[in-house]
């Protein structure tokens, strides 16, 4: 009888969620936002949880599925839950950093894993939580000029994709097309940059 | 960087309204490989000619539904695995039906042949290359699955290149079916299954390093 509640609870989120997502597609900026700030919440715990091993990895992980959800919205299918797809993608981005992080320890000091050991206890991931590590503004900076240009013209000052594209002498689909390029590179980036 | 600073980045600007891709985003490349598998065929291989012939005897028919049968197992279980938390638990059913009904009815038949015969109906003349042409030919078509499955979300990476592998090889097999003089189905249910198997295995190997993002 307890779960019920639960049931209840979790179905709703899927709702919730899926109705902000859909809307999003079509172009609801403050739905979308509404999306991605629940899913950063429900991500972060799911991460911290899985990682409390490395409590300073967690936002860096949030931050990486939450710009591979973005770019991977068309690949989702109606057929399977949102949360499941999401869940999956934040699943796939930790078993990688997992991976690549077991292969960059083989090569180091086997002292020196147990000092991060020994720091990652007093870490303060709590009160830093919502902030990674990894400064994106900067890692944006390595990309190609074209497509930083259009990212952030579009996306960080509030141009019109119209307006962007006299600036960068572009048309208006090839601004759409750089600016979806270029956060894919930049989720390239984000993976090597760990 | 703060999470909502990112956040908002993704939020605004032009790309928060999508629209789903049309479907021949999918197809078409699937399409252009088959054809040059098609056209590799033609050239290296041709098709005999009493391929109208044979299009009249049900053994042929037998061999072109399992192929077809395992293309699409092979195209659905390559889909599902490219779909972050898809449900993968019918894909067994798919892909184990259509072998499982070939070899009962292979098993029949070498059941009922005489001694003498078995040899043929599991060798036929061509099981030395038949294996590597379907490998060959599936190539093609090959590329095409695994750059579909790249521009998809796929979280499993080797069983998402086995898929690949397994789908272009199965569609191979469909394609080298309009060549091949082998009727028995004995033969098909393990000389094909073995040149399927060959793109499947490159698959797994290469799927971790070539679908990774």
């Amino acid at each position: 009888m307890q779960r019920i509640p639960e049931v209840n609870s979790l179905r709703g989120t899927e709702l919730r969620l899926h109705a902000l997502f859909l809307q999003g597609m079509d172009g609801d900026a403050i739905a979308y936002r509404s999306f991605l700030q629940a899913t950063a919440t429900h991500l972060r715990f799911f991460l911290r949880r899985r990682l409390s091993r490395w409590p300073d990895e967690v936002e860096d992980l949030v931050q990486e599925s939450l710009l591979a959800i973005h770019n991977q919205r068309l690949t989702y299918d109606t057929a399977v839950p949102l949360t499941a797809w999401m869940y999956a993608i934040a699943r796939y981005k930790l078993i990688d950093w997992l991976r690549r992080h077991a292969q960059r320890d083989r090569l180091h000091d086997p002292l020196e894993e147990i000092d991060e050991g020994e720091t990652a206890l007093f870490s303060s991931a709590d009160e830093a939580a919502g902030e990674a590590r990894r400064d994106l503004a900067k890692l944006l900076a390595t990309l190609p000029d074209k497509q930083r240009n259009a990212i952030i013209h579009t996306k960080l000052e509030g141009m019109s994709v119209r307006e962007a594209a006299d600036l960068l002498q572009m048309t208006d689909t090839a601004v759409k097309v750089t600016v979806h390029r270029g956060l894919k590179a930049l989720a390239n980036i984000l993976r090597d940059a760990k | 960087m703060k999470t909502d600073d990112l956040i908002a980045m993704l939020s605004s600007g032009p790309d928060v309204r999508v629209s789903a891709p049309a479907p021949r985003a999918l197809a078409l490349p699937l399409l252009g490989g088959l054809a040059v598998s098609v056209g590799l065929m033609l050239v290296s291989l041709g098709v005999p000619r009493d391929l109208p012939q044979t299009a009249e005897l049900p053994a042929f028919w037998l061999k072109v539904m399992f192929a077809v049968a395992l293309a699409g197992a092979g195209w659905s279980a390559m889909k599902r695995l490219a779909t972050p938390g898809a449900d993968l638990s019918m894909l067994a059913v798919y892909l184990g039906v259509p072998v499982l009904v070939l070899w009962a009815i292979a098993g029949a038949m070498l059941w009922q042949a005489n001694p003498a015969e078995t040899r043929a109906l599991f060798l036929g003349s061509t099981w030395r290359v038949c294996p590597f042409l379907i490998a060959f030919l599936s190539l093609p078509i090959f590329v095409a699955t695994i750059r579909i499955v790249r521009g998809l979300a796929p979280t499993r990476l080797r069983l998402a290149g086995a898929a690949s592998g397994f789908a272009a090889g199965a569609i191979a097999a469909l394609v080298y079916c309009l060549h091949c003089p082998e009727m028995s189905p004995v033969f098909v249910g393990f000389w094909y299954l073995l040149g399927m198997s060959i793109p499947t295995a490159i698959g797994a190997l290469l799927g971790p390093r070539v679908l990774a993002w």
